[in-house]
């Protein structure tokens, strides 16, 4: 490959494949850090990286697991780097003790599945949605999960950039997922000039050292994380601490945690969700799809209004924190919901979950796991059989 | 060598931090953790300089009581943590405490790796040949027969020689010595702070709690009588027979060697990009100066004809 990456022309649109587009993403929103392991259909994350980081004198390591790799970009980000590691099923199920610890300890950082079918080694080159309730519920304890979840080329650079800056802002791992297929396809892509780039950065303690308390809890549950070696020596455990970060077994502290925790996830939806609604105003069929499905979702509303059937699409951008309160609104004057996606039933209960109407309330589901995509037609065809 | 003053070691402790500490009387990982404390005053490295990673296991709790950078991580992984700090990072001094459970059993991959690259981390492994923390199952370093929660008709597993292990996967600097040597072990602390590369410290640590229950030995100081017996510093060591070496383990430095580092390897990649970006920019710049002065010579021309 011999792209020049650092000096694309960015007032051209640019052909990129979806991997690509998530490494040019974490370029552009200030990589510093990243450790992987091998894994298809991510890889090409890594080797791009691998070619860009050192001209720029930013860190890539492969690590020699999947455990590592998430280990290393914790520790990588506690020096201050906005770190990164990108895997799929098989490597994410190895990540999640580390994911918990970063989730613990609240230590920014980014980790892309690019999901395959599964369970086990599955299907390495082909796409499934089987990962989403691992995203919220893969690491052992109850704890917040953000997942963030494009669903074209241009939307996985954007959601890149997204993912680390809300990492940043609510100093904790996020998720970006891809599907296989956007991880492999090329499309068009405009990317922002630099300058025009909103990027967040972390907030860093202002108080002299011996009044740090890095887990200090305030009124937005976010407190300001110092760097190793600026100073201010302070303790990161996984057990379950205190504010200055030392263990504790006291009921108050501990509730005072894990409330923390959740909180500053809860008291900040607005910030974190993003949904599209895709003519909904008078949407009597909704559909609810996420990722590669809701293109193909998105092209069958197309079609079935040239038919001038009143179909609409509800796509969330963020699958968690599941969007509550706005899939609700979305759906509540449609008369039936189909929820498309590649796999036996994931999000279809969450959908069930905020849209609970009593009687009147119909489900429709369209589920498909045999390693091939939700197509257009298979969406139209769902709903004339139920119609 | 500095003059070591008495108590230095409460200078490195963390006062915030609410005493008694988790381990049993006689345990030897405090002794450990002051000849460290010692080893850092005498070489002079500023705590704000230094990170303690460690893995989980009761040789594990040690870094929540010192006032440095300090990381307690997840069981097995903490020179995997390090290796992250290390290199996003390298004027820090990134130390790993281990226990050998969490650097043999579920952490060996890091360690071999760790030193494949001969990273600059200073790795001390505490070896009381057990699972202390769990209540004394057998671990790799469990000796062969001896007995262990887990093992209850005695361990049927041989163990593993881990300054062995770290020599072969390619660490630049090995060394062994025990919870009763703490002179020598401040030294060989030191020796291993100061060397650029992968450093591994096996210290042999007694516990007369976990370990010790189980095979009949449950006085630290019998305990540490058996590390002065069992051990022989190296120079001897090596001029022994097979026969005399027979249950006996060398101590001492092991392996001092230069290999180049991982972190300056990598600055050493970073800095041809450099050069490059240097050389294609002047480069570029003679380019445009000669464009200028054959631009100016063709202007002189022209005048020059009218
Ligand atoms: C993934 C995982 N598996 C198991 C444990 C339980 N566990 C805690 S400490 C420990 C053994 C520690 O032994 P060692 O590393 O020798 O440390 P020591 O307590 O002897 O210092 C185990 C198995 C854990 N915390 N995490
Ligand atoms: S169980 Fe053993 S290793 Fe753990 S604190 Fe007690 S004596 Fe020390
Ligand atoms: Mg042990």
């Amino acid at each position: 490959m011999s792209t020049d990456r650092a000096n694309i022309d960015r007032d051209k649109p640019v052909l990129l494949q979806g991997n690509e587009a998530v490494a040019l993403g974490a370029l552009d929103a200030g990589l510093e850090f990243f450790g992987g392991y091998p894994i298809t259909p991510s890889s090409e994350i890594a080797e791009i990286l691998s070619q860009e980081m050192p001209k720029s004198g930013n860190k890539f390591i492969q690590m020699e697991d999947e455990l590592s790799s998430m280990a290393s970009i914790i520790g990588a980000s506690l020096t201050g780097k906005k770190s990164m590691t990108a895997t799929s099923g098989p490597g994410f199920s190895l990540m999640q003790e580390n994911i918990g610890y970063g989730m613990m300890t609240e230590v920014p950082c980014v980790v892309v599945n690019v999901q395959r079918g599964g369970p086990s080694t599955g299907l390495p080159t082909k796409p499934s949605q089987g990962d989403l309730m691992q995203a919220r519920w893969g690491t052992h304890g109850d704890h917040p999960s953000i997942t963030l979840y494009p669903d074209s080329v241009q939307e996985a650079y954007e959601l890149t950039i997204r993912a680390f800056n809300l990492a940043e802002k609510y100093r904790t791992p996020v998720f970006l997922f891809l599907d296989e297929m956007i991880g492999h396809m090329r499309e068009s892509v405009h990317l922002p000039k630099k300058k025009d780039l909103e990027i967040i950065n972390r907030i860093n303690p202002t108080v002299p050292p011996e009044w740090y308390k890095h887990f200090k809890n305030n009124p937005k549950y976010i407190s300001p994380l110092a760097s190793y070696g600026q100073g201010y020596r302070f303790h990161v455990t996984g057990l379950t601490h205190d504010e200055k970060g030392f263990p504790t077994n006291k009921k108050e502290e501990i509730q005072a945690k894990m409330d923390k925790l959740k909180k500053k996830i809860t008291n900040n939806l607005d910030d974190l969700i993003q949904v599209e609604a895709f003519h909904m105003d008078d949407a009597e069929v909704a559909v609810f799809a996420a990722g590669l499905v809701a293109r193909s979702a998105k092209e069958a509303v197309i079609r079935a209004r040239e038919q001038n059937q009143k179909i609409g699409l509800v796509r969330p951008l963020t699958i968690w924190p599941f969007p509550d309160n706005e899939v609700e609104r979305m759906l509540s004057s449609t008369q039936m919901t189909l929820i498309a996606e590649m796999n036996q039933g994931q999000l279809i209960n969450e959908v069930k979950r905020v849209t609970y109407y009593g009687e009147h309330a119909k489900y429709i589901k369209l589920q498909r796991y045999d390693g091939t995509l939700i197509t257009p037609e298979d969406i139209l065809q769902r709903i004339s059989e139920v119609l | 060598m500095k003059n070591i003053p008495q108590k230095v070691a409460h200078r490195y402790l963390r006062h915030d931090k609410k005493f008694p500490h988790v381990w049993c009387p006689g345990c030897g990982i405090g002794t450990i953790l002051g000849d460290f404390l010692r080893a850092v005053y005498s070489s002079g490295i500023k705590k704000d300089d230094i990170v303690m990673v460690s893995g989980i296991g009761c040789s594990g709790r040690m870094p929540v009581y010192v006032d440095f950078n300090t990381l307690h991580t997840t069981h097995g992984r903490a020179i995997a943590f390090a290796t992250g700090i290390k290199f996003s990072e390298p004027r820090l001094k990134v130390v790993v405490i281990t226990g050998d459970g969490d650097a043999a059993a579920i952490g060996g991959n890091h360690l071999i790796h760790a030193a494949r690259r001969n990273i600059d981390l200073t790795v001390i492994i505490i070896n009381n040949n057990i699972y202390g923390m769990t209540g004394g199952q057998a671990s790799p370093t469990t000796p062969l027969g001896d007995y262990a929660t887990t093992a209850p008709y005695g361990s049927i597993e041989p163990k593993f020689d881990l300054c062995d292990l770290a020599e072969s996967a390619g660490a630049s600097f090995v060394a062994r010595t025990t919870a009763y040597h703490t002179v020598e072990a401040r030294q060989i602390f030191e020796a291993a702070l100061n060397k650029k590369g992968c450093s591994v410290v096996e210290t042999i640590a007694q516990c007369p709690v976990s370990y010790g229950k189980m095979n009949n030995q449950t006085s630290a100081i019998e305990m540490l009588k058996w590390q002065k017996k069992h051990t022989i510093p190296v120079k001897q060591y090596r001029k022994l027979d097979t026969e005399k070496k027979q249950g006996k383990l060398v101590r001492g430095i092991l392996v001092d060697k230069d290999r180049k580092e991982f972190t300056a390897r990598y600055d050493e990649l970073v800095a041809q990009f450099n050069k490059k970006k240097d050389s294609s920019e002047s480069e570029k710049r003679s380019e445009e100066k000669k464009h200028d002065e054959t631009k100016e010579k063709a202007k002189k021309e022209k005048q020059e004809k009218k």
